[in-house]
């Protein structure tokens, strides 16, 4: 009997092969660690690190171990550590990434290595459509979709002109061509901003007020995002335009914006009240033990992990089999804090978008909070450039 | 599966943008930068225009007077003790955090202010006695060397002090409203006391050099630092006191851009390059050449911003415009710079008899 | 030859162990390399000398020349993006790509180097900051190109299949080579007659005009082969990185540059070298240590400035000046031993 036992367990490790069942899982986790920005690669951390707690630190049975490396929010920084992590490290799977332009650095040596790449953030057009690969996955959205939920949501509330205004980089392009492409209305002015360098919006506020809109529409993310409703409202825009943001206001910004977030309403895939158990779970635990409200970049970096444990699972901690970790990814089959979804052929989400609004919690804290559902399953307009078919 | 559960639009006329005949396409264009209509198409009127024109004006002066505070102390430091500091934006930067941090401790904005002024100034003369002044006299690109690595303590000091995340300055309601300044023309009464307090300023730096001993010996140790220390003048105090005031004029700088743009790591070196662009285009050492190009550079960078891409869209095709329209107005500054110093190699103002 | 005698003809000065130590590591690195698979290493090396080898042409303006060139970063962008425009147009020979890299910073120091070089000092580090300044928001429009975001390059400079780049070794020994001709064409440069017409028009530029030399011609000749040059090393440093993007000729960077001249010693030939070392290398174990590694490293800067003229080259060059009594008696110790 006692040789039977110990026979099969030679065959089990056999079967898990030369990686054997203590060695650990290894992750590689980039993002921005250093400088302003730091608040959303420490709130990514925090919540990948719960996420972990939250499966006992372990996958397929197997420890887990994570290495943290700061990409400085510079591309060339981000290749660097990247690199770092799949030659020296040797990671099986390399998670985070905050920017696009880093991402879009630092993807070659990942996907020429066959490592998973699971973008916690980061959503460029071109990894959406052409670039895509069976190596990268996305827990979070393709730049276009959060404001062509946003365009939708102003059809709805049925205004006619609108404002556009965002920093002058891919994605701030992104973001109003998004809008323009599904609101009906007329879009009567626009203005890109020098980016990052300008923070101070008064020649562009002043534009926005002599062109009387119905309505504005700003992507400011970060940093930016509190000074520009500073300005906003000191030029005394908050009464006579109305304004609509995407990924202006979040659980970061809003303890800076406070009061003058209320009642600005965001598009968003993932809001902190959605009503899903491992959403309400991650929720409290995270402000149990941080004293405060996780934001959508926790969220996705909380999936990860998620997305991450399904496929070692699935494989029993074999992460040899690489194929059959990506088939068992592409199920999404984990509890996702935005609730279910699916993925596109280009590997990532076909999910729904929420209207978010600015409320005061039972303590008297400002949080976000769903509105309503803008749009359902919505997937993102440059899968169809993808070739990947599955 | 359905997308979206918008209710469908009215027709296409019933935008209310009735002045402009331009034929805009609705929905459904991927690229919407390529196709705007004019962005001003309700300002019709040449009066109109005239308003928008002077209210941009004045929020060029603003930017421009703001410059001018941090051009002032860096050009003074430059031109008395010929010590190139980059650190001066750390100060800016400084100045920001004590406003933020006292005015939430002491619950006045006034007092607050009042505060980190001081503060702020005590943290430059340290900072000269400490270090600035053994750089008097060296190379250039020591001092260089030297301040940049000020500045990387700096920010690495603020963060470890304050956090990454940055701070609120947060304004009191009088000062939080917008007033009419013209008839139809509401701008922001905290920008506009910008404008008050920065002219002020000005005209107190102006009897303080013009009117006074120190102001004399200021100007005396500029053209001639050997003849001033000759004549028994303790040169070193003169430096620390100057070098105080260069860095109360950055905290102040700071302090009232925070309330606009929120106190934030490493905002001073932005705002540094372009204070040296002024001090270039002014002359070293002129506060009345800095005076002159910081206003210039205010002027010509919020003025383009507002209507260069409007006016590349007349001559160019829209999408050629909309990518040179914010290209073009981010490099306007140092295009004067450039030209100003093509004609003019030492600034508009030089500063003779060095 | 006996190490006594070495000494004592002062081969061995703490500055020549200091040159020889980094530049035995800098070619024997891909040895230990290849051997543990610490590609990593290789990686980082492979940047610093590239970086090392911007550095050197700028010592050749600043160092040599008095020029202050606060925009040496727009070289390295400009041969970046030669390469990366190119390659993204299909058009990836190498045979085509680095001469144009070349030429397209040789014409923008020519234009940039005619305009500023009527200024002096500070309006001459202010003007040559515009321009790189402009060229950065230029290619920030570059919405073909990537724009902000950037672009990564697919494919590295093919040469006829003469020399692989996709090579990680190979690649980096192409750089060392690079590297090391940079310093020995700009060691050549600054001691030939023209380089003497530079330097002493760093010291006394009326006096040289006096004399009879244009110095503004040696000058603006000087200016353009070091942003030539660099133009090189910002086509080597796209293909390290196979990416290119605005953030390469970012003013900081200009700014790095001038550290690491400083830092490693002015008009030094190897200075740069072991600047662009100390500087990466220091930033690369600080950041390891803790995560506000700056506060080290920035009054670390400001001491090297304080205390130790001409840089980490001066420092070296001073304990050599204080040991040298010492060291000759070693020597002559050591010569006498042998003898015995």
């Amino acid at each position: 009997m006692r040789r039977i036992f110990f026979a099969a367990g030679a065959a089990i490790a056999l079967a898990v092969g030369p990686a054997a069942a203590q060695n650990p899982v290894k992750i590689g986790f980039i993002s921005t660690f250093s400088g302003p920005t730091a608040v959303i690669g420490n709130d990514m951390r925090n919540s990948f690190e719960l996420a972990l707690d939250h499966i006992g630190r372990k996958m397929g049975g197997r420890p887990v171990q994570v290495i943290y490396e700061d990409d400085q929010q510079k591309p060339e920084v981000g290749k660097q550590k990247t690199e770092k992590l799949v030659q020296s490290d040797k990671v099986d799977f390399v998670v985070g990434y905050i920017w696009s332009n880093v991402l879009l650095a630092s993807l070659k040596p990942v996907l020429d290595s066959q490592t998973f790449l699971i973008s916690a953030n980061a959503g460029p057009s071109q990894i959406a459509g052409a670039l895509c690969s069976p190596f990268f996955f996305s827990t979070s959205w393709q730049n276009d979709q959060t404001p062509q939920a946003i365009g939708r949501y102003m059809n709805t509330k049925g205004v006619k002109t609108v404002y556009l205004l965002g920093p002058n980089y891919a994605a701030g392009k992104d973001m109003l061509a998004g809008v323009a492409s599904t609101y009906k209305g007329k879009v009567i002015g626009q203005d890109l901003t020098k980016w990052p360098d300008q923070l101070d919006f008064s020649a562009e506020l002043t534009k926005v007020r002599n062109a009387k809109p119905e309505a504005l529409f700003v992507f400011y993310p970060g940093a930016a995002g509190v000074q520009f409703l500073n300005q906003y409202h000191q030029a005394g825009l908050k009464g006579t335009v109305p304004l609509y943001t995407a990924f202006t206001i979040d659980s970061l910004s809003l303890p800076r914006q406070k009061d003058l977030a209320l009642g600005i309403p965001g598009a968003q895939h993932w809001v902190n009240d959605l009503p899903n158990d491992a959403n309400k779970k991650y929720v409290a635990d995270f402000r149990a033990k941080h004293k405060a409200y996780p934001s959508f970049y926790g969220a996705q970096s909380y999936d990860a992990v998620g997305l991450i444990n399904s496929a070692v699972v699935a494989v029993n901690g074999d992460l040899s089999k690489k194929d059959a970790m990506r088939a068992e990814m592409r199920k999404a089959n984990y509890a996702s804090v935005r609730g279910p979804y699916k993925y596109g052929n280009n590997h990532f989400p076909i999910q729904n978008f929420y209207l978010q609004d600015v409320v005061k919690d039972a303590e008297g804290n400002l949080t976000l909070k769903t509105i309503a559902t803008i749009v359902e399953n919505s997937q993102d307009e440059h899968a169809s450039k993808c070739p990947m078919r599955w | 599966m359905p997308r979206t559960r918008v209710r469908p639009l009215a027709g296409p006329s019933t935008g209310s943008g009735g002045a402009s005949s331009n034929p805009q396409r609705y929905g459904s264009t991927k690229r919407c930068l390529g196709l705007l209509g004019h962005p001003d198409a309700r300002v019709t009127t040449v009066g109109g225009t005239m308003l928008l024109f002077v209210e941009q004006c004045l929020n060029g002066l603003q930017f421009g007077l703001l410059l001018f505070l941090l051009a002032a102390g860096l050009t003074l430091v430059f031109g008395i003790m010929d010590l190139v500091n980059l650190a001066h934006g750390s100060l800016y930067m400084v100045g920001a955090y004590f406003a933020a941090t006292f005015t939430a401790l002491t619950g006045s904005f006034i007092g607050g202010v009042l505060l980190a002024l001081v503060a702020t100034c005590l943290v430059g003369m340290a900072v000269e006695v400490i270090a600035m002044r053994r750089l008097y006299g060296r190379d250039h690109l020591d001092h260089v060397l030297g301040t940049f690595g000020l500045i990387l303590f700096f920010n690495e000091a603020v963060r470890l002090i304050w956090g990454p995340a940055g701070m609120n300055l947060t304004l009191p309601s009088w000062l939080n409203t917008s007033i009419e300044i013209l008839p139809g023309v509401p701008y922001s009464s905290y920008r506009f006391s910008i404008i008050v307090v920065a002219l002020a300023v000005a005209l107190f730096l102006y009897m303080l050099v013009m009117r006074t001993r120190i102001g004399m010996l200021i100007r005396a140790g500029a053209s001639n630092r050997e003849m001033v220390s000759a004549l028994g003048v303790n040169i070193k105090l003169l430096y620390t006191l100057v070098f105080g005031l260069g860095a109360a004029l950055a905290g102040l700088a700071g302090l009232m851009q925070a309330a606009i743009l929120t106190a934030q790591i490493g905002m001073g070196e932005n705002i540094l390059i372009l204070a040296f662009v002024v001090i270039i285009i002014g002359g070293i050492g002129s506060i009345r050449g800095a005076f002159v190009a910081s206003i210039l550079v205010g002027l010509i960078d919020t003025v383009g911003r507002a209507f260069l891409p409007d006016i590349f869209k007349l001559v160019l095709s829209q999408a050629a415009a909309s990518t040179a329209g914010p290209a073009v107005s981010s490099m306007l500054i140092y295009l004067l710079m450039t030209i100003v110093l093509v004609v003019r190699p030492e600034g508009l103002f030089p500063v003779s008899n060095k | 030859m006996t190490s006594g005698a070495w000494f004592r003809r002062g081969w061995i000065t703490p500055r020549n162990v200091v040159v020889a130590a980094i530049l035995t590591f800098v070619v024997l690195l891909p040895v230990y390399t290849s051997g543990t698979g610490n590609y990593f290493l290789l990686s980082l090396f492979t940047r610093i000398v590239i970086l090392a080898m911007a550095a050197s042409t700028l010592n050749l303006i600043l160092g040599y020349g008095g020029m202050v060139s606060f925009g040496h970063a727009a070289y390295v962008g400009i041969g970046g993006y030669v390469v990366g425009i190119l390659a993204h147009e299909g058009i990836t020979t190498g045979f085509l790509q680095w001469p144009l890299a070349l030429i397209a910073s040789g014409v923008f120091g020519l234009v940039v180097g005619a305009l500023s070089l009527r200024t002096r000092g500070v309006y001459f580090i202010m003007i040559t900051l515009a321009f790189a300044q402009m060229i950065y928001y230029v290619a920030l429009a570059l919405d073909r190109y990537g724009g902000d975001d950037g672009m990564t390059i697919y494919t590295r400079s093919q040469f006829a299949g003469l020399i692989d780049l996709s090579q990680k070794t190979v690649f980096y020994y192409l750089c060392v080579v690079l590297l090391l001709g940079t310093i020995y064409l700009v060691h050549r440069l600054a001691n030939s007659r023209f380089g003497l017409v530079i330097q002493g028009s760093r010291s006394n530029d009326r006096r040289m005009r006096a004399i009879g030399f244009p110095t503004f011609r040696y000058r603006l000749t000087c200016f353009v082969i070091a942003g030539m040059l660099c133009g090189l090393s910002g086509a080597l440093l796209a293909t390290h990185t196979d990416f290119i993007s605005p953030a390469m000729m970012h003013w900081t960077r200009s700014g790095d540059l001038i550290v690491m001249v400083v830092l490693g010693g002015m008009a030094s030939v190897f200075g740069p070298l072991i600047g662009a070392v100390a500087l990466l290398v220091l930033e690369e174990v600080l950041s390891g240590i803790t995560e506000y590694w700056q506060i080290i490293l920035g009054p670390l800067l400001l001491l090297v400035v304080l205390f130790a003229r001409g840089g980490v080259d001066g420092i070296l060059l001073h304990w050599h000046d204080h040991y040298r009594s010492a060291s000759h008696g070693i020597g002559n110790l050591l010569a006498r031993m042998r003898r015995g």
